[in-house]
């Protein structure tokens, strides 16, 4: 699978766009991949506090993120994994992923986790309707529950698909932690949300966790990607290619955004997200009206 | 015509006065290019004049004066207001549901062939009333109150296409009016009560 071997070049694009912005040549682009290496190579230690939900949390996240990739079709060729449903099943694969990361952080009793916690709920709580509502617009236009046959059938893109497709993107931003709702690169623990999650954790796990967060970020990115996009009957190598170029399209988007905007208050984060809701609501009451 | 919902949608959220008198003008805009094409086979010198006339005033006389009075009063973004911007946007997805009930049960005879035009207009009257209600700044209440007008305007042109050139006229200097009073009640009140929050209204000076 293209997503399991690229995934977190995306984040090594992003964070190159970020550092060309700022007028730095950045870390090379392979950069995660070292990262990964390297943490995988290396022991890990557990607090005294901990109880095994800790050491769970990183493989099952792991595992998650690995069934929902395989649930996402990714440029024009058909997912590993199809059944009608199937895009529930996504989005319950991504909430028991946030469930666990959600429960090792506040089974090291640390308060700073404790906070990151908090808010992880708070957030994925908006951003989940808007994301559910948004597929199923997304069904009700084609017709279909399945992901594959859904993102197949996917008409040119419309004004309705295009407040998903906006939908997306702003759930996109918030579940990967990124700069209107996160700041990936900050290192003071009261400003975190996700990291602030995986501090207690090292070694080869913190390496599953980053590794299942780019996954993730790949997913969210393929159905982007995917709706607009739509598979043109092309060879399969030919769609791939197509689909990994607006990957890294997106990433640098991605990177532009985070460049050019500064993090939101965390009070209006919530509202961004029920907008977010709103207009994946619309989306699917005007198709399905 | 779902532009026309989604700008309703971005009113509800703004809370910044200036974006919002943005919006109000685009708004505008888009509702004299909706008389243009949705008349496009049987254009005449009337449906043009009263187009372009709607465009001038409420793409851009409006907002103009708006603007000047958001610079006399000289704040800048919605204080307070009676419902947050969150519940407000939930409000208008309500309110969707319910131009679209509503779109689903009228039937007027020789009304244009336009997908969502009736569930448009209503949905702009609604969230112009909702803006008058729920919002505390005076300016924002004239925005909603050009919002309320828009919807009616684009009910209008949908249901009845052939109103005469003088009431769709008059109406427009009525709205005209409105707005240029109302922007001089607002510089009175914010000179008097120094704010524009329509709640102080009643109470005392002295």
């Amino acid at each position: 699978m293209t997503g399991l071997l690229l995934a977190p070049l995306v984040n090594g694009v992003i964070n190159r766009v970020k550092a060309r912005f700022a007028g730095r040549s950045g870390p090379p682009v392979v950069q995660p991949y070292y990262d990964l290496i390297k943490f995988l190579r290396k022991g890990a230690v557990y607090s005294g506090t901990t109880t095994w939900i800790f050491k769970a949390s990183p493989p099952v996240s792991m595992a998650a993120a690995l069934i929902s990739l395989a649930l996402v079709p990714f440029g024009g060729t058909a997912s590993l994994i199809a059944f009608t449903g199937d895009c529930i099943v996504l989005a319950y694969m991504l909430g028991l992923m946030r469930f666990f990361t959600i429960a090792a952080a506040l089974d090291t009793g640390s308060s700073f986790e404790g906070m990151g916690a908090s808010r992880e709920a708070l957030f994925s709580a908006l951003a989940e309707p808007a994301f559910l509502i948004g597929i199923a617009a997304l069904a009700g236009e084609t017709g279909f529950f399945s992901l594959s046959l859904m993102l197949g059938k996917v008409p040119t893109v419309s004004f309705e698909l295009l407040m998903v497709v906006v939908a997306f993107v702003i759930v996109y931003l918030c579940e990967n932690a990124r700069i209107p709702f996160d700041d990936p690169a900050t290192h003071l623990e009261l400003t975190m949300v996700h990291e602030v999650m995986a501090l207690d954790h090292g070694g080869p796990d913190f390496g599953f966790i980053q590794y299942a967060a780019s996954i993730k970020q790949w997913i969210l990115g393929a159905l982007i990607v995917d709706i607009l996009m739509p598979y043109n009957g092309g060879r399969w190598y030919v769609g791939i290619i197509e689909g990994v170029a607006a990957m890294l399209m997106l990433a640098i988007i991605i990177g532009i955004i985070e460049s050019t905007m500064a993090r939101l208050r965390l009070l209006r984060v919530p509202q961004l997200l029920v907008a977010a809701g709103a207009l994946s609501t619309i989306a699917l009451l005007l198709i399905m009206r | 015509m779902t532009m026309l919902i989604v700008l309703d949608l971005a009113l509800l959220s703004i809370s910044l006065l200036n974006t919002g008198i943005m919006v109000v003008g685009l708004q505008g805009i888009l509702l004299g290019l909706f008389v243009i094409s949705s008349h496009a086979s049987a254009l005449s010198l009337r449906l043009v004049i009263i187009a372009s006339v709607g465009i001038a005033i409420k793409g851009f006389v409006f907002p103009l004066l708006l603007r000047r009075a958001v610079k006399e009063a000289g704040i800048q973004r919605e204080i307070r207001p009676f419902v947050g911007a969150s519940l407000s946007l939930l409000i208008g997805v309500a309110m969707l549901l319910a131009a679209l009930w509503i779109g689903s049960k009228i039937s007027i005879n020789g009304i244009i062939d336009v997908p969502l035009a009736v569930p448009a207009s209503f949905m702009t009257m609604f969230t112009g009333l909702f803006l008058v209600i729920a919002r505390k700044t005076a300016l924002t209440q004239c925005i909603g109150y050009i919002v309320f007008e828009n919807g009616i305007y684009a009910f209008g042109v949908a249901a009845v296409g052939q109103t005469p050139l003088l009431v769709e006229l008059g109406l427009l200097l009525d709205a005209f009016v409105g707005v240029f009073v109302m922007g001089i009640a607002i510089y009175h009140i914010n000179h008097e009560f120094d704010s524009m929050d329509a709640t102080k209204l009643s109470s005392l000076k002295g």
